[in-house]
């Protein structure tokens, strides 16, 4: 089951070095382990633009987030047995990134 | 059998078998609805046709036969409409068991539906349905909240259990520990509920929340009959309720300890508390937090009258207490033992010092208010009296602060 593991941030600083540090060393840990989906972190929201094409005239704007508090600063995508195995997982890249996070699980198809 | 042994028969059958055919259909489906509406619909069976053809000669494994056939059939109707059937065999890849872990089902069960990634009021909703098996309209009553939230509430966390695949099974040994003490916080938070019921206009004590919290901490005492936790929390629970009786007066104000006629008190419960407790301390295993306050109560339900009562003991109870929990709760309530050993004024002076942390609870405003009261400083008892009464949800509790306030003979502060 695959779980999407968002990493939620409230000032735009960028992970430093100590932080990215544990991240790569967890990260090797997942891809050792078989957790491994994907994983990335994100530039600052300013840098999002929204795009909508519905009605086949793309509007493009400023990303929602760049007005909100919290923003999302990255992501895991992982692969886990179940939540429990999924929350251990995210607790640990919670200490290693230094941020807070959100654990949600994909539609399971 | 007359219709009153049979009604007998079949609500004890509900209480007894009721958690373990609903544990049993979620293990084998690795589905909770299909088997909380499986179970209800064999009782409901039951309810039908026990009354004319007889009870069954084995109630439990009738019921067993029942709810699975019950929910066969709902999976086979559903499967004709989509692929559910499918769907809900790889819901959880639990491998058959053998029928001996069927004690087993009922703990996953627990733990399932206490699981931390669900909120508490979820956690104490999804338990009593579940594992308690009252229902959806009995829960509401007893926490006085509108049947349609509580029923969005259990369908939301059952939906989650479900896409988020909340394993349903007992935790390993590393996460046990904590695990436990979630469930045991559960379980407490629904005797607290009934033993302190909150809400103007309602019954001050709700003994179908306190019976249910005894019969489901009971049923974790049996499953996990090593755990001192559960055992202490068991007893903490017993010494509690046994004085439920002497606990609301006639007028329906809610007595103190030291003013209760200690003959109406459950002396059965007292004493199965008691031997819980003796049999906790013989182990010489540290104790943990439930088995200390159920040792605090064994200590007050020792004595014969209030005045026995050996307030050393409990304030060294206290301070072990602190030591594991440094709460101000927990302080406030070794002051309040304090002021039977050392007077009211040392204990005055420990508790000023616990605010502001407590300033929103109302039993630190009654400790506040009885001390001043017995330092003769009448205006400041009768303020911290009115600050209680604001902050008090009790309405047994509410009858006696403002009667206590009043014996003051000391007037309103005027505007």
């Amino acid at each position: 089951m695959q779980y999407l593991v968002s990493v939620i941030d409230d000032d735009d600083t960028q992970a430093n070095d100590d932080e990215m540090a544990a991240v790569t060393a967890f990260n090797r840990r997942l891809r050792a382990d078989g957790h491994w989906i994907f994983a990335g972190g994100l530039a600052a929201p300013e840098s999002a633009t929204v795009i909508d094409n519905r009605a086949d005239a793309a509007v493009f704007s400023d990303g929602p987030f760049i007005e909100t508090k919290e923003h999302l600063a990255g992501l895991w995508i992982i692969e886990a047995a179940d939540l429990d195995e999924a929350l251990k997982l995210g607790a640990e890249a919670s200490k290693h990134c230094n941020r807070k996070l959100e654990v949600r699980p994909f539609v399971d198809l | 059998m007359t219709s009153d042994n049979l009604d007998e028969t079949i609500t004890r059958t509900y209480h007894e078998q009721w958690a373990r055919v609903v544990a049993g259909l979620a293990r084998r489906f690795g589905d909770l609805d299909l088997a909380e509406e499986s179970t209800a619909e064999a009782f409901a069976t039951a309810v039908a046709r026990w009354p004319v053809e007889g009870v069954p000669p084995n109630p439990g494994a009738w019921l067993t036969v029942t709810a699975n056939r019950r929910a066969i059939d709902r999976i086979r109707r559903e499967a004709k409409r989509d692929d559910k059937q499918k769907q809900a065999q790889q819901m959880y890849d639990v491998p058959p068991e053998p029928t001996a872990a069927i004690e087993d089902d009922r703990l996953r069960l627990i733990f399932t539906c206490c699981h931390p990634a669900l909120s508490v009021e979820a956690r104490v909703a999804l338990t009593l349905r579940l594992v308690g098996g009252l229902t959806v309209p009995e829960i509401a009553r007893a926490f006085l909240i509108q049947e349609p939230a509580l029923g969005r509430r259990i369908t939301r966390a059952k939906s989650k259990i479900k896409s988020a695949r909340i394993p349903y099974r007992v935790p390993s040994a590393d996460d046990l520990p904590g695990r436990l003490a979630g469930v045991l916080t559960v379980l407490y938070l629904i005797f607290n509920e009934g033993y302190l019921a909150t809400g103007p206009g309602t019954d001050p004590v709700r003994r179908e929340l306190t019976t249910e919290a005894i019969r489901l901490t009971r049923l974790v005492c049996e499953l996990m009959p090593h755990d001192g936790e559960v055992a202490g929390l068991l007893a903490l629970m017993l010494l509690s309720e046994a004085r439920h009786d002497a606990r609301v007066s006639a007028t329906g104000e809610l007595v103190p300890l030291q003013e209760q006629d200690r003959g109406s008190w459950d002396a059965a419960m007292i004493a199965e508390g008691h031997a819980i407790v003796r049999e906790r301390v013989a182990t010489e295993v540290p104790p943990g937090r439930y088995q200390m306050l159920a040792a605090i109560n064994a200590v007050h339900t020792d004595a014969a009258d209030a005045r026995d009562t050996d307030w050393s003991q409990i304030v060294a109870l206290y301070d072990q207490l602190l030591r594991i929990d440094p709460s101000p709760i927990v302080a406030l309530n070794r002051a309040v033992a304090v002021a039977e050993l050392d007077g009211p004024e040392v204990a005055l002076s420990l508790v000023d010092r616990l605010d502001p942390a407590l300033a929103g609870y109302h039993a630190y405003h009654v400790t506040r208010a009885e001390l001043l009261r017995r330092l003769g400083r009448s205006q400041e008892s009768r303020a911290a009296y009115d600050t209680a009464i604001g902050l008090a949800g009790n309405s047994a509790e509410t009858a006696y602060l403002s009667r206590r306030r009043d014996q003051l003979g000391v007037r309103p502060p005027a505007d």
